[in-house]
């Protein structure tokens, strides 16, 4: 009997184990199906895939949002579009691959890139020092700061000015919350993982302000009543530009000489009118744009 | 009636591509269930033995996925099998696995209490009837258990139906990513999309959670 007992664990033991394994291994080659022969799967390969390999499978996949109007977002029959998207379309074009869009969030875009998950992050990516460690990026092709949206029966006008259990919102991953961390550590931060869930809560009386960058809180005022950028220019002016994994130097080169052979036929200025004057007017062409790579500063 | 902004909903596909997101959530939670019952089942005659080694190693895996948030086991597979393995598991099947994973640990311990609230009696005349000990499971302890876990079980599959709203930080896009997307991309047009989508979603979610609920009742009513 005792010896019996001994067998019956023993192979329920091995069952479960193999189960678990069973799951490794349908992974296994359900990735050996989704990537054909690409080299982002071995060990002893880089995790990134070169200029070259790109090329040769036909596909690029590039990271974007879906849900940040105007920039990266899907529309009504299921298309991407936008700022970032249309920038996307032509470097695909360029390079003469198909592109296969992924759907990124702010907190999650470095980890695509670490990973090798993505080739290129075309994501709004604001260019800071911290990020510089993590990825590589490109020139860039558009200029940000931050700013800080309120209603209008209490419009914040300066962040010295918050009383002590005043809750300003931010988006996870983003600059504006790595600014106010570092620069205001005192201040209530209300942190939301996605664009949508802080727009939701913001409309619907949660904190005092909202800090984005000055795009999106510009763009925000101007389409709803009742809120107006008390701050439209917050901590350093940054660039947007887009990202690949660290050390893939062959794709970052060759987005450089894209980005410069762009800016020889405006791209950019065309892209913004496709895309962006609908939401800012011309106004802020000038501002927001960054041609050739070439940034203001 | 307020405006609910509905009408977004009318626009190309949207309303296609939200009950599709939908499907792609019921598809990864059933499928997830389907595989954490019967290892859950197992697990949890596993727990109930006294050889102190399974002991450890079956309370430590339950410690381990019950202490950790989804959306950390989430990442972990996604991108951590990446970094130290080279996989490039697709968001739908690092979903599976973490589903997988926490369902089988959950439903182990569930299973575990059920088989200990069974009388010892039961086990004692079963071996006095001459059954084997793999026939006194399968044919006088596990029926009774079945029944038992029926309710508790419920709540787990119903909060694993609800988590798969986490599965949109590995980049699959469900039910309430296409919800978002729809929000922000007429958000110009239709402001108050928001409360009519969330609240179609909202709608979505109630029917399956409900319908399984009623599945429940059902085999509770029957079985007893």
């Amino acid at each position: 009997m005792k010896q019996l007992k001994k067998w019956i664990i023993l192979g329920v033991t091995l069952a479960l184990l193999g189960s678990l394994v069973g799951c490794g291994k349908t992974a296994e080659t359900s990735k050996a199906a989704d990537n054909g022969n690409t080299s982002s799967g071995s060990n002893d390969k880089n995790i990134y895939r070169t200029l070259d390999e790109i090329k040769k499978d036909g596909t690029i996949n590039i990271g974007v949002f879906s849900d940040k109007n105007p920039f990266g977002y899907v529309d009504e029959n299921g298309d991407y579009q936008g700022y970032d998207v249309y920038f996307a379309e032509r470097l695909a074009k360029d390079l003469g691959v198909k592109v296969n869009y992924i759907s990124t969030e702010a907190a999650n875009r470095i980890e695509y890139l670490q990973t090798g998950k993505v080739d290129i992050i075309l994501a709004n990516f604001t260019v800071t020092d911290e990020r510089k460690e993590e990825v590589d990026f490109a020139l860039p092709y558009m200029n940000v700061a931050l700013g800080v949206v309120s209603r209008n029966d209490k419009v914040v006008k300066s962040l010295d000015d918050l009383k002590k259990d005043d809750k300003i919102i931010v988006i996870s991953g983003t600059t504006a919350e790595t600014y106010l961390t570092k620069n205001y550590p005192d201040i209530l931060l209300q942190k939301f993982d996605s664009y949508a869930t802080a727009k939701e809560a913001f409309e619907n009386g949660t904190g005092i302000a909202w800090a984005n960058d000055n795009t999106e809180v510009i763009a925000f005022s101007l389409q709803n009543d009742g809120y107006t950028v008390g701050i439209p220019s917050l901590g350093s002016n940054d660039t947007i530009a887009p990202a690949v994994t660290k050390g893939n130097t062959t794709l970052l080169d060759w987005i450089n000489e894209d980005i410069k052979k762009l800016g020889e036929e405006q791209f950019f200025h065309k892209d913004y009118e496709e895309t962006l004057v609908e939401t800012y007017g011309s106004d802020y062409k000038e501002t927001l744009v960054v041609e050739g790579g070439k940034s203001a500063e | 009636m307020p405006d609910l902004g509905l009408e977004v909903l009318q626009k190309g596909s949207n309303f296609i591509r939200l009950i599709e997101g939908f499907w792609v959530a019921v598809e990864i939670s059933l499928f997830s269930i389907a595989i954490s019952i019967p290892l859950g089942v197992f697990l949890g005659i596993l727990m109930t033995r006294k050889n102190k080694l399974i002991r450890f190693l079956t309370k430590f895996y339950l410690d381990f996925i019950r202490i950790m948030p989804q959306l950390v086991l989430l990442f972990l597979v996604f991108f951590g099998t990446t970094r130290s393995m080279g996989w490039n598991l697709s968001g739908e099947m690092a979903a599976v696995i973490v589903f997988v994973l926490w369902g089988t640990a959950e439903m182990g311990d569930l299973v575990r209490s059920a088989l200990l609230s069974i009388p010892r009696h039961q086990y004692e005349s079963s071996v006095a009837l001459g059954f084997s000990r793999i026939q006194t499971y399968f044919y006088i302890i596990l029926p009774q258990t079945l029944r038992r876990l029926i309710p508790v079980s419920i709540n787990l599959i119903t909060r694993m139906i609800k988590t798969t709203s986490l599965i949109l930080m590995i980049g699959v896009v469900e039910v309430l990513k296409v919800g978002q997307q729809i929000i922000e991309a007429n958000r110009m047009t239709s402001p108050n999309a928001a409360f009519g989508i969330f609240f179609v979603i909202f709608i979505l979610y109630f029917v399956i959670c409900w319908s399984v609920s009623m599945i429940a009742r059902y085999l509770e009513r029957k079985w007893s």
